[in-house]
C-alpha cells in the first residue's frame, strides 16, 4: 500500500496534465462564448466530484449510525472536508465563468442558491466536527450529514424543475455537446477523481494517526502518576 | 469575447489555489504530528 501512493500519485499528475491540456488545446472552441466556456472543464467535473464526496459521506455516516464503526466516522469526515474543498472550486469558477457570459457575478437562481446552502450545511458539519467538544459529536454529525445529503438531488435536479438561468445539463436532461467537448469533460473528471481519491487517502491516514496520537495522550494522562504529565 | 481569456486563467488559477492550500493544511499537520510523534519517542532524560 505504501508503494502504491506515489505511483498513483505520478499517474494522478500526469492525468492532470494530459487534462489540463486537454481543456486547453483538444477541446474546439465554443462559438459564442469563447474560451471562457472552457472554464466548464474544471467546473462541472469540480461539482461531480463534490457530490459524489457528499453521497460518500452519507454511505459512511449512515453506516455510523447503525454500526457505530470508527473508521466509517473517519471516512465521513474526510469525504465531507474535501467534498466542500471541491464545492468551494464550483462556487468560485461558477462567478468567473457568468460575468463575462451573463454580465452579473452572481444571481438568486435556484442552483445557485441551492449549491451555496448545500456548502454552508457541510461547513457547518465541519465546525460541528472541529469545535463541539461532546462524546457525541461523531453521532450529532452523523445525523446532520444524512439531513444534508438530502441537499445534494435537489440541487442536482433544480435545473431540471425550476425555471434558472443556470444552462441546462450536458448529460440526460436533453441538452447536445459536441463529442470532443464530453471526451474532454470526462477526462477532467476522471482526473479530478483520481486527484480527490488520493486527497481523501492522504487525510484519512493524518486523521487515523492524529486519532492513535490522541488515544495515546489519553492513555498517558490516566497511567501516569499525578503531578507527572506534561 | 477574445478578450475574456484572463476568465479562463483567473479560474484555472483559483482552483489549484484552492486544491494547493488544502494540500499544504494537510501537509502541515501531519508534519506537526509526527514531531509531536518524535518528541514522544525521545527518553525522558529526567528518569
Amino acid at each position: 500500500m505504501k508503494k502504491a501512493f506515489p505511483i498513483l500519485g505520478v499517474l494522478t499528475a500526469i492525468l492532470l496534465s494530459y487534462a489540463l491540456y486537454a481543456a486547453l488545446a483538444i477541446a474546439p472552441t465554443e462559438r459564442t462564448m469563447g474560451n471562457v466556456q472552457r472554464i466548464f472543464y474544471y467546473h462541472v467535473p469540480s461539482a461531480w466530484t463534490a457530490f459524489i464526496l457528499f453521497f460518500i459521506n452519507f454511505g459512511a455516516s449512515i453506516f455510523y449510525l447503525i454500526k457505530r464503526n470508527p473508521a466509517s466516522d473517519i471516512v465521513a469526515l474526510v469525504s465531507a472536508e474535501v467534498g466542500v474543498v471541491f464545492c468551494t472550486v464550483v462556487l468560485v469558477t461558477g462567478p468567473i465563468w457568468a460575468r463575462p457570459v451573463w454580465g452579473i457575478w452572481w444571481t438568486w437562481d435556484m442552483r445557485l442558491t441551492s449549491t451555496l446552502v448545500l456548502w454552508l450545511i457541510y461547513v457547518s458539519y465541519l465546525f460541528l466536527r472541529r469545535f463541539s467538544s461532546s462524546g457525541e459529536t461523531p453521532l450529532l454529525a452523523a445525523s446532520l450529514a444524512v439531513l444534508g445529503a438530502l441537499c445534494v438531488p435537489f440541487v442536482y435536479f433544480s435545473i431540471w424543475f425550476f425555471r434558472t438561468q443556470h444552462p441546462q445539463p450536458v448529460m440526460g436532461g436533453g441538452g447536445s455537446i459536441d463529442p470532443r467537448m464530453l471526451h474532454v469533460l470526462l477526462i477532467n473528471w476522471l482526473a479530478f477523481s483520481c486527484f480527490a481519491f488520493l486527497v481523501c487517502w492522504s487525510r484519512y491516514r493524518l486523521e487515523k494517526l492524529q486519532r492513535e496520537v490522541d488515544h495515546a495522550h489519553a492513555l498517558q494522562s490516566l497511567l501516569a502518576p499525578p503531578g507527572s504529565v506534561r | 469575447m477574445s478578450g475574456n481569456i484572463r476568465y479562463l486563467f483567473a479560474a484555472y488559477a483559483v482552483t489549484w489555489i484552492i486544491h494547493i492550500t488544502y494540500l499544504w493544511t494537510i501537509v502541515r499537520r501531519y508534519a506537526r504530528l509526527k514531531r509531536e510523534i518524535g518528541e514522544w519517542k525521545k527518553p525522558d532524560v529526567r528518569s
